[in-house]
């Protein structure tokens, strides 16, 4: 997977960090550091922190590839 | 006769400008052929971790490639610079020696760090600009060997930001700069001086108003020491020469645009001059190289090498080059960076240039964590914040609609509002920008 967020539009809402937590990380008072490579066994967790960011400043290529729970969790 | 493939779209550069908009021309329908060249041999990458993560070896180089939103379809010449355009052909060079017809061209050939002035000096081992994955890459290897003293030339973003990693590496850092303050020419030095105070207490050693006259090498042709004018030398292994960038645009000699180190002139809508000033109906420019009359500043001919304006300017002219020559919209753009160092994240929005006044409307400067908004004749026109990104967009909705200055003056927590002067250093005299004419 590829991510990356847009960091004039990230606030430090920090939802993202609940949503996917070894892959968004805030430092200081609101600085994100995030992986913007995660590995395929986090995407369920990407497309929770996708899906929960307030202001939609997460963009990620390689999430469709989640076409079910089963798939995500298998091999 | 067999008719030949009729030529597509070709995009001239690719980082973040390109691959955004080959993606919008995609999204809004465009299913011709669409080449994409790009004279780094690495697909498009994300530059602001360069100077943070990567540094700090937090993140490998290659981890910073670009996601791909939308399916491109499109011939990537990867390690290929243009070298000229033909614009009575429709045709641009490569430098491999082919030649790609276009039938709607986009430059997004961004720019390249300013180099050492001196090209002896600027290829010493141990001399580093920091621009591309490659340079971070050679420079993070050089850092990751614990080089005891850094040397930095500059204290803009980069520079302030390669500051911070050397010194969370726990290397001992100088850094010169000839203003009373760093970030002085973005920021002012009444907001500046806050960033001083970080690289103080962070234990780097800033010399403020110092000028480096000479980068010295040894017999091994490595980096040895500096020169400051008025004879005071600093030894160190490394030097970051972080003097800003200049427009790449080089490669348009002879192509009769208006072009110099200073970026590509468009139109409103982001078409590229021809040298007479008419706008090329079949040439388009977004991002960093492009210079363009921006309607929130009164149509001022600015540019933007920032990330949200690679983003946006290249998706908005892509729509103009898939639309009619009577329907150009004009592109409003207002200009916003982030940057994070020694533990505080710095976001600002508008142009501060020109500014005759800031105010510190939100927090305080003491405490690190603060919202200043800059002013110019009674109008507010841009803010900067400190650790304090929420307050930003009420601002900026304030700055984009050119309200007056103080804007906001009865919001929560907010503290007297004190005028000062910004103090922009004066306009730095740059080389006389060379016009490109056809020679």
């Amino acid at each position: 997977m590829r991510v990356v967020v847009d960091l004039n539009r990230c606030q430090g809402y920090a939802q993202c960090c609940y949503a996917a937590p070894e892959s968004f990380v805030l430092r200081g008072h609101e600085i994100l550091f995030y992986d913007p490579a995660p590995p395929a066994a986090k995407r369920g967790e990407i497309a929770r922190a996708v899906q929960a960011c307030p202001v939609r400043a997460i963009s990620v290529e390689g999430l469709d590839a989640v076409t079910s729970p089963e798939v995500e969790t298998g091999s | 006769m067999s008719a030949l493939p009729e030529p597509g779209i070709v995009i001239v550069g690719a980082s973040l400008a390109g691959l955004r908009g080959a993606e919008a021309l995609r999204l809004r329908g465009y299913t011709g052929p669409l080449d994409i060249v790009g004279d780094e041999p690495h697909p498009p990458y994300d530059r602001p971790p360069l100077s943070k993560h990567v540094l700090a070896g937090e993140l490998a180089p290659d981890a910073t490639a670009l996601p791909n939103l939308v399916p491109l379809r499109a011939n990537w010449h990867l390690g290929v610079a243009a070298t000229g355009l033909d614009r009575e052909a429709r045709t641009l060079r490569l430098a491999d020696g082919r030649a790609l017809a276009y039938r709607r061209l986009l430059i997004a050939t961004g720019a390249q760090a300013r180099p050492w002035p001196g090209p002896e000096r600027a290829a010493l081992s141990g001399v580093f600009t920091l621009r591309g994955r490659d340079d971070a890459a050679a420079l993070r290897a050089v850092l990751a060997k614990g080089p005891r003293h850094v040397l930095i030339v500059g204290g803009g973003l980069i520079g302030c930001e390669a500051a911070s990693c050397c010194r969370d590496l726990g290397i001992d850092v100088t850094l010169v700069d000839p203003n009373p303050t760093p970030l002085a020419r973005s920021l002012g030095t009444f907001v500046g001086g806050v960033v001083a105070g970080l690289l103080e207490r962070s234990g780097v050693d800033f010399r403020p108003g110092a000028h480096v006259e000479l980068l010295e090498g040894d017999s091994f042709g490595g980096f040895r020491r500096a020169h400051l004018r008025g004879g005071e030398t600093i030894e160190a292994e490394v030097a970051i020469v972080a003097l800003g960038a200049v427009r790449s645009t080089g490669w348009l000699a002879g192509a009769g645009l208006m072009a110099d180190a200073g970026g590509l002139t468009c139109d409103g809508a982001c078409r590229a001059l021809a040298a007479d000033g008419t706008p090329c109906e079949d040439i388009y420019a977004a991002g960093d190289v492009a210079r363009w009359p921006n309607p929130i500043y009164s149509g001022r001919l600015i540019s933007v090498e920032h990330w949200g304006n690679a983003v946006e300017q290249a998706g908005h002219a892509a729509r103009n080059m898939l639309a009619a020559p009577d329907d150009q919209e004009p592109y409003a753009h207002l200009p916003a960076f982030w940057s994070s160092q020694f533990g505080i994240n710095i976001k600002a929005v508008g142009l501060s240039e020109g500014a005759d006044s800031v105010a510190i409307v939100q927090g305080s400067r003491a405490a690190r964590r603060f919202l200043a908004v800059y002013g110019r004749a009674g109008r507010s026109i841009a803010a900067v914040s400190f650790d304090e990104a929420r307050w930003l967009p009420a601002y900026a909705e304030q700055i984009r609609a050119g309200r007056p200055f103080p804007p906001i003056r009865d919001a929560t927590d907010q503290a007297r509002i004190e005028i000062h002067a910004p103090g922009f250093p004066p306009r730095r005299s740059e080389p006389a920008a060379r016009e490109i004419v056809d020679a």
